[in-house]
């Protein structure tokens, strides 16, 4: 089957999708945007976390067929997400969001400052919260939900809004810690 | 396989009518777990998000009318006053993705003796909705569950809404499991104060078959309220009936041993977990009763 969505901004449409494949499979396999991790496919792990017109969720439980006419935004458009944000109605930006292409060719530069990250992506960076990064790109949309509705978390909110994301490497401490920088960086 | 997409109501009846084995898809956290590991190819999905009216409720005067699909947020963050037990155990499901997705529909549907929404909706009294083409039935929780992941539902029905009175006294709900979040019941137990009817009605997870409640310990316990005048006098409730209690919880569960745990761990996890929760909900009561008196 045909399913036509907006992903990160821009309408796309994938073709031959099967019936039973989950949104995490078609963002990844048929639409090449492989930010969103497949690990454990039932929903334990939160890796593949993605916003499903607005509302975080784990891709891997969303069946594609389920996604026709609705928005998603996955870590490959975050930054640009967040900026909207902080632009209110994108006027002060481009409002047609990250295309296909350039997501594609998004490339993991945290050094190189051309690259255009979102506030939580950059306050991972520099809290230290990324270890080998399988679980950040889930931690980053979930986190970044988290400050958009709550712009002073407590540290319960955190581990709350956190607790459906698994990191193995870090012992979270970093994590919150990155969560905890962004707020006051965008309080500031 | 075949990916049916309803855009109201009736065509999900009528749908379902015409593909009785088709598998209703809402939030999918059970279903596409199932797919995704390929224990299960049903020959029809039928996706009831596009159905707006299954994620709203109605709040009436004594009633709240819960659509099968609103999330466990939704509840959680909306019906913590109406409905206090379940809006505990929604807080208790998985994460936060998956009770933005999940809803009480999915938990009746798939029926797990594990569903973390049973215990409160036993412990309320609630009515199930279902409806086919042929009409709509109430089925009262008592009779919904028919077995291990069975219900009462038949091939041509879907779940349409819960019907679950307002909270008339406290309520609470208790889960044993490993970590805080992310966790299948060991085993659960939920409670709810009936001060109206002089009543009180129970819910156990995970400790049977079917979720099933304590019927014994709730006989037990509202005759012991009644005869010591205790929801009058609003007194602590003595240990012993509160030990008693506790006692004829755990001897209604008919648990198993599996990996989650063995069968006297949950037994004695459900008697713990029945006289707190007891303790909680009477607390509150004797404080809404003195809170009450004083103004």
């Amino acid at each position: 089957m045909r399913v036509t969505f907006t992903v990160n901004g821009r309408p796309q449409e994938a073709d031959d999708v099967w019936e039973g494949e989950s949104l995490l499979y078609v963002l990844r396999e048929r639409m090449g945007l492989p930010g969103s991790k497949n690990a454990c496919e039932q929903g334990e792990c939160g890796s593949c976390t993605v916003r499903l017109d607005g509302v975080p969720v784990c891709s891997c439980l969303v069946a594609a067929g389920q996604c026709q006419d609705r928005e998603i935004v996955t870590v490959e458009g975050l930054a640009e997400h967040a900026k909207a944000r902080t632009c209110g109605t994108g006027a002060c930006g481009s409002a047609k969001g990250t295309g296909l292409d350039e997501a594609q060719q998004w490339q993991a530069r945290p050094t190189d400052e051309s690259v255009e990250l979102s506030p939580i992506q950059q306050a991972f960076i520099d809290a230290g919260a990324v270890q080998c990064g399988f679980c950040t790109p889930g931690l980053l949309v979930a986190a970044d939900e988290l400050l958009e509705r709550n712009a002073e978390p407590t540290d319960a909110d955190i581990r709350e809004a956190l607790s459906g994301n698994l990191c193995r490497c870090t012992g979270y401490e970093k994590i919150l810690d990155a969560v905890r920088l962004a707020a006051v960086r965008q309080e500031a | 396989m075949d990916f049916l997409r309803p855009a109201s109501w009736e065509e999900a009846l009528a749908a379902k009518a015409e593909h009785p084995t088709a598998v209703p898809i809402a939030g999918g956290t059970d279903i596409m777990v199932e797919i995704n590991f390929d224990q299960r190819r049903p020959d029809v999905l039928l996706d009831l998000n596009r159905i707006g009216e299954l994620q709203e409720w109605e709040t009436g005067e004594e009633t709240v009318r819960l659509g099968a699909s609103v999330p466990y947020t939704r509840i959680m963050e909306n019906l913590r006053a109406e409905l206090p037990g379940l809006a505990l155990a929604s807080h208790t499901v998985a994460s936060p993705q998956i009770r933005n997705r999940g809803g009480v529909g999915g938990n009746l549907g798939t029926a797990s003796p594990a569903g973390d929404a049973h215990p409160a909706l036993l412990a309320a009294g609630a009515v199930v909705e279902v409806a086919s083409v042929r009409g709509t039935r109430l089925i009262p929780i008592d009779d919904f569950y028919t077995g291990v992941k069975r219900n009462a539902l038949a091939p041509d029905e879907l779940i349409r809404a819960v019907h679950i009175k307002k909270a008339d006294g406290p309520q609470q709900f208790s889960k044993v499991g490993t970590r805080n979040a992310m966790v299948i019941a060991v085993c659960a137990f939920g409670l709810a104060l009936h001060p109206e009817t002089r009543t009180v009605r129970t819910g156990i997870g995970s400790a049977a078959p079917t979720p099933v409640r304590a019927r014994p310990a709730e006989e037990f316990l509202a005759a012991a309220l009644d005869e010591g005048g205790f929801w009058d006098n609003g007194k602590l409730i003595p240990p012993a009936v509160a030990r008693q209690f506790a006692e004829l919880v755990s001897g209604s569960a008919s648990p198993i041993d599996d990996v989650r745990g063995s069968a006297s761990y949950r037994r004695h996890a459900l008697g713990v977990m029945a006289r707190r929760t007891l303790g909680w909900t009477w607390d509150e009561y004797r404080g809404n009763e003195r809170t009450i008196r004083c103004a």
